[in-house]
């Protein structure tokens, strides 16, 4: 053992001094994830404010951790929520048992469903980490109006289905910007 | 039924054929359809419009196999549902047959070209027999790009049925289950070719396009234009295989894999429904038709599928009630402290003139066997009846040879085998909706002659190809005795054997009904079965819930049997008390007039009791009322403790039905905490220094059958059979100048307290209107059309005058309507009433 030896071990310390720090200083700073990071989940609304989620629980039953609970609820002339027969009543995600695998995204076939960059999900409440419909929802960007409301894009569901992103731009909604996902400030 | 697929010289049984199925050696009874045959060999041919239960209709072809007769094949792929096996047939099927199997693809790909892509929203997704079988039989891509056929949608045909043409796939089980099982006209198949599809006259007319009618329209009326009330038509929910029929009351409620299934045991009447309950985070959601072939097959009436949401009621009572005796108002209280005040009434009543127990008609055994040790070891009185509707002493003797029959006297195998059945009076599409539905098969299938003794061609004489015998109401006794003389055939038919009597709850209205019966059964060897209307009356009757009978069915004035009842009990010799109790109106009379000092009151409904005016003061008059119930009653007004208990979803046992066979179910809803009847009598006892040994409806059975083995092991005291002069019950007494006899019995779908709250299911009750001759119409100036008023002292009931084949002099109201008529008129089946117009 040379006499430099025990010095050698601080080289790694003494050069480490000089770098660019990687340390990030949460939560006193925000740092953005990667874009496509699997965070807290929105359900999304159709351009005039109605809600995408037709309350089908496809997404509750493709969830491997049972994080997800869904009942379906029926529009009526006087409620509407949703185009079409049904909508979702209630629904609630349960971020203790969320894994954030992101396989009730792909389960959704409107679209409602997708999930944002918010990656906040700890509480020392248990009740609090069960989210509701109200905490979930999108909110409402310009042109959307807070349901319940009649259909305001077209006669049937089928229109909304079909003609979506058109409607859309005759709604005001900007092109270059999805109506599915809002804006990331938005949230925060 | 064998198959011996290792024998290569097998024999062929009598009425047996050979055939290859997949390249095995099948042994099949004569007449067995293909499909069937396959299924044995665990081969699951895709189907659609096959079902075991309906006749075959080749209507969907989604069930095609290839088939080689005597060495040369088919042109073409035959449909397995409507083919019968022949000897020699060589099938195969889609696992050995890639033209069979691309015969079903192609079938599969010509049903989804028109069907919408509504899975998500469709309440049928997750258990539906299309998406199923178009994973395993279809292609994975359509190769149909044009626009699909569109109905609006969706539309209701009643208040509880949804139709959705566009995912009709016209297999054409709902038109076959409405013409062959149900008899009522529901839907049909309408138009032509690309337009084919279900509906009623309404439904047709709204085509694409146009908008929806009201609902309020349509729901009510059937193709032909008359009012849709079948009573059964929520098993079309059940086997229609797409999502085309679906349920109001379960629209959008949940998924399958949400849902929680229950083997359970109808609670609404005495046939005994194997049902299924699926609940979902502790709450019913549905309730489908369970399948026993012994039983109600695979069909149930509305009421049992639909009639579960009282138990969910948010009025429901969770917590024991006592009455405040300052304020007068019900208030809740702990268990100890309301056992407490009870007991104390109780022993203190017993100890003076003595309490009564009234238990109602829907208790299981163990409940209703709770109630009848209660009253006999911690009452010590005979003062208990199950009957919480019009009865009679005559009846109480006729019970007694009820009691401890089986599936072996009647069952409704025998009513299906039976050559002729006798329905006396016994309506029974309204108070035993599976034992008409096995008179319509028996009438159907097998040519079985029914006739029933009544006032009018009902809807139950109808479908049952039905003779009516017509009577005025009260003199179905006379009219029995009449047969030997001026029916000789139906004497002659019931002389035949297997030959059936069906007798319902409203013989007891009739003086002398049932020895009348006795009379024509012992003449002509036909089987007697007692039909009640309610669940637990049969249950109740074993369990010795009557005046009259000790559990198993011992006279109570039989010395012998009250020693081995007290050897079973364990109780010292001589306790039991020997003299016969007072019945139901005994009891409140003798409530009302001071007689009795406490009142110990199962779930009744006094509108149901034969004068429920009575029933109101016996209550009010009564020093102490507990009341065992689950909603606030017209009991629980009155009450000065009310213990609350579970209903069936929430508590294990057993209903005896009619035939006797036993109907055990388990707990559906686990940790409710409610308590089962037995087990707050238990309790209850104890206080009262009295042990019941029912702590859980497990151990209450096993009492029981002690009960019943010790009064078994005595010879039973022959009960009289009518021989005693009967008075005419309280209900029938006339009130001198009424001119028209009443008619009158409950329709299926009222105002019972456990059809609360599941108004799809009201939407469907049969209009109550008041039914009377022509000639009884004219001669007191009514219309068909306009209003009746039918009187008595008491009081009147207006409803709309419908004329039919009535004898003259005589009219039919429904017993509630929704008032009940005991209530209004005071007066029950066969009593006096007068008639006028009345206004609208
Ligand atoms: S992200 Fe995964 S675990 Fe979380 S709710 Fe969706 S499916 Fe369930
Ligand atoms: S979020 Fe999507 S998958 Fe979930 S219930 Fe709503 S529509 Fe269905
Ligand atoms: S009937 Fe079946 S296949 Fe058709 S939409 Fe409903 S769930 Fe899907
Ligand atoms: S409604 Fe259902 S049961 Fe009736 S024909 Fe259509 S698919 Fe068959
Ligand atoms: S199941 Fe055979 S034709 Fe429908």
């Amino acid at each position: 053992m040379g006499m430099f030896d025990p010095l050698k071990g601080f080289g790694v310390t003494f050069s480490t001094m000089f770098k660019k720090v990687v340390t990030e200083q949460y939560p006193e700073d925000y740092y953005p994830t990667a874009p496509r990071y699997h965070g807290r989940h929105q359900l999304n609304r159709h351009p005039d404010g109605l809600e995408k989620c037709v309350g089908c629980e496809l997404c509750a039953w493709a969830c491997p951790a049972d994080a997800i609970f869904v009942e379906g609820g029926d529009n009526t002339e006087e409620a509407r929520y949703s185009p079409g027969e049904r909508y979702g009543l209630d629904y609630q995600i349960n971020y203790l048992r969320c894994i954030g695998c992101g396989l009730c995204i792909e389960a959704c076939p409107t679209r409602s469903l997708t999930m944002v960059n918010f990656y906040e999900l700890a509480d020392d409440d248990r009740q609090k980490l069960i989210y509701t419909k109200e905490d979930l929802m999108a909110p409402l960007l310009p042109g959307m109006e807070q349901p319940p409301h009649p259909m305001r894009l077209g006669e049937s569901e089928q229109d909304y289905y079909v003609h979506g992103p058109e409607l859309a731009r005759g709604r005001g909604v900007p092109s270059g910007e999805t109506v599915e996902t809002s804006v990331e400030e938005a949230i925060q | 039924m064998t198959m011996a697929p290792e024998e290569t010289e097998t024999e062929v049984p009598e009425g047996h054929v050979k055939l290859i199925v997949d390249g095995e050696e099948v042994i099949a009874p004569k007449g067995e359809l293909l499909i069937r045959t396959a299924e044995r060999l665990g081969t699951v041919i895709p189907r659609f419009c096959d079902h075991p239960l309906l006749d075959p209709a080749g209507a969907c072809r989604q069930c095609l196999v290839e088939v080689e007769m005597g060495g040369r094949p088919m042109p073409k792929p035959q449909a397995s549902c409507t083919m019968t096996v022949a000897d020699g047939m060589v099938v195969k099927t889609q696992r050995t047959s890639p033209v069979a199997d691309k015969a079903q693809q192609g079938v599969m790909e010509l049903l989804l070209i028109n069907h919408p892509l509504d899975c998500p929203v469709c309440d049928k997704g997750g258990e539906c027999p299309l998406q199923n079988q178009a994973m395993a039989h279809g292609r994975a891509s359509s190769r149909f790009v044009d626009t699909k056929r569109t109905f609006p949608k969706p539309l209701p045909i009643s208040s509880q049925v949804l139709l959705d043409r566009e995912r009709c796939v016209l297999c054409q089980r709902c038109t076959r289950f409405s013409a062959q099982i149900a008899g009522d006209p529901f839907i049909e198949l309408l138009e032509r070719g690309v337009h084919q599809q279900v509906g009623t006259a309404e439904t047709a007319a709204v085509f694409s396009g146009t908008p929806a009618p009201e609902p309020s329209d349509m729901a009510s009326k059937t193709s032909s234009g008359a009012p849709f009330q079948s009573y059964f038509s929520g098993n079309t929910i059940q086997i229609c295989p797409v999502g085309a029929l679906t349920s109001a009351a379960y629209r959008f409620r949940s998924r399958p894999f949400d849902l929680v299934s229950s083997p359970s045991v109808c609670e609404h009447c005495s046939s005994g429904c194997a049902e299924r309950t699926d609940f979902r985070r502790g709450k019913v959601m549905r309730r489908l038709a369970g399948d026993d072939p012994d039983v109600n097959e695979e069909w149930i009436c509305d009421k049992g599928r639909f009639a579960f949401r009282y138990a969910a009621a948010s009025d429901r009572i969770r917590k024991p009630l006592v009455r405040d005796a300052k304020t007068g108002e019900l208030v809740e209280t702990s268990w100890t402290e309301a056992l407490r005040v009870a007991a104390d009434a109780l022993s203190k009543a017993r100890d003076a003139r003595g309490a009564a127990v009234l238990t109602g008609g829907r208790l299981t055994v163990e409940d209703a066997y709770a109630y009848s040790k209660f009253a006999r070891i911690a009452l010590r009185t005979n003062d208990i009846d199950f009957r919480a509707r019009a009865h009679s002493a005559e009846e109480l003797d006729f019970l007694a040879g009820v009691v401890g029959t089986t599936p072996d006297h009647v069952s409704f195998a025998a009513i299906e085998r039976a050559p002729t059945v006798l329905c006396v009076a016994i309506e029974p599409e309204d108070e035993a909706p599976i034992v008409f539905l096995r008179l319509r098969k028996a009438a159907l299938k097998h040519s079985t002659k029914v006739v029933h003794v009544g006032q009018w061609t009902t809807s139950s004489v109808r479908k049952t190809n039905g003779e009516l015998l017509a009577c005025e109401p009260g003199g179905e006794a006379a009219a029995l005795d009449g047969i030997a003389q001026h029916a000789k055939d139906l004497d002659a038919g019931l002389a035949e054997a297997g030959a059936v009597i069906l007798l319902g709850e409203r013989a007891a209205e009739v003086v002398g009904l049932f020895s009348a019966v006795q009379r024509l059964a012992e003449r002509t060897g036909a089987k007697v079965a007692w039909i009640p209307r309610r669940a637990g009356e049969r249950g109740a009757l074993e369990a010795g819930a009557a005046p009259t009978l000790l559990p198993g069915g011992a006279a109570v004035s039989d010395a012998d049997a009250r020693a081995a009842l007290e050897s079973a009990w364990r109780l010292d010799a001589g306790v039991l008390p020997s003299s016969p109790g007072r019945d139901t109106t005994g009891i409140l009379w003798a409530a009302a007039t001071g007689d009795l000092d406490a009142l110990v009151v199962g779930g009744i409904d006094p509108d149901d009791l034969p004068d429920p005016a009575l029933a109101r003061k016996a209550l009010a008059a009564a020093g102490f009322v507990l009341s065992m119930e689950m909603r606030p009653s017209a009991v629980t007004e009155h009450a000065d403790v009310v213990l609350p208990i579970a209903t069936v979803d929430e508590k294990s046992g057993r209903f005896l039905n009619w035939e006797g066979r036993p109907r055990p179910f388990t707990v559906t809803l686990e940790g409710t905490n409610a308590l089962p009847d037995c087990r707050v009598l238990d309790t209850l006892a104890v206080e009262m220094d009295a042990d019941l040994f029912t702590q859980t409806p497990q151990a209450s059975f096993a009492d029981f059958e002690r009960a019943v083995s010790a009064g078994r092991s005595v010879v039973r005291e022959t009960n009289g059979s009518g021989t005693a002069e009967h008075s005419r019950p309280h209900a029938g007494e006339s009130n001198g100048n009424g001119k028209l006899k009443l008619a009158t019995w409950r329709q299926l779908i009222d105002e019972g307290s456990l059809q609360a709250g599941e108004p799809h299911l009201a939407g469907t009750a049969r209009t109550a209107v008041v039914r009377l001759s022509a000639a009884t119409a004219r001669d007191h100036g009514i219309e068909p059309g306009e209003h009746a008023t039918v009187s008595t002292e008491r009081g009147e009931l207006t409803l709309p005058a419908e004329i039919a084949d009535l004898p003259d002099g005589v009219v039919w109201v429904p017993a509630r309507s929704p008032v009940s008529i005991r209530t209004a008129l005071g007066v029950g089946h066969g009593g006096a009433v007068s008639l006028s117009g009345g206004t609208a």
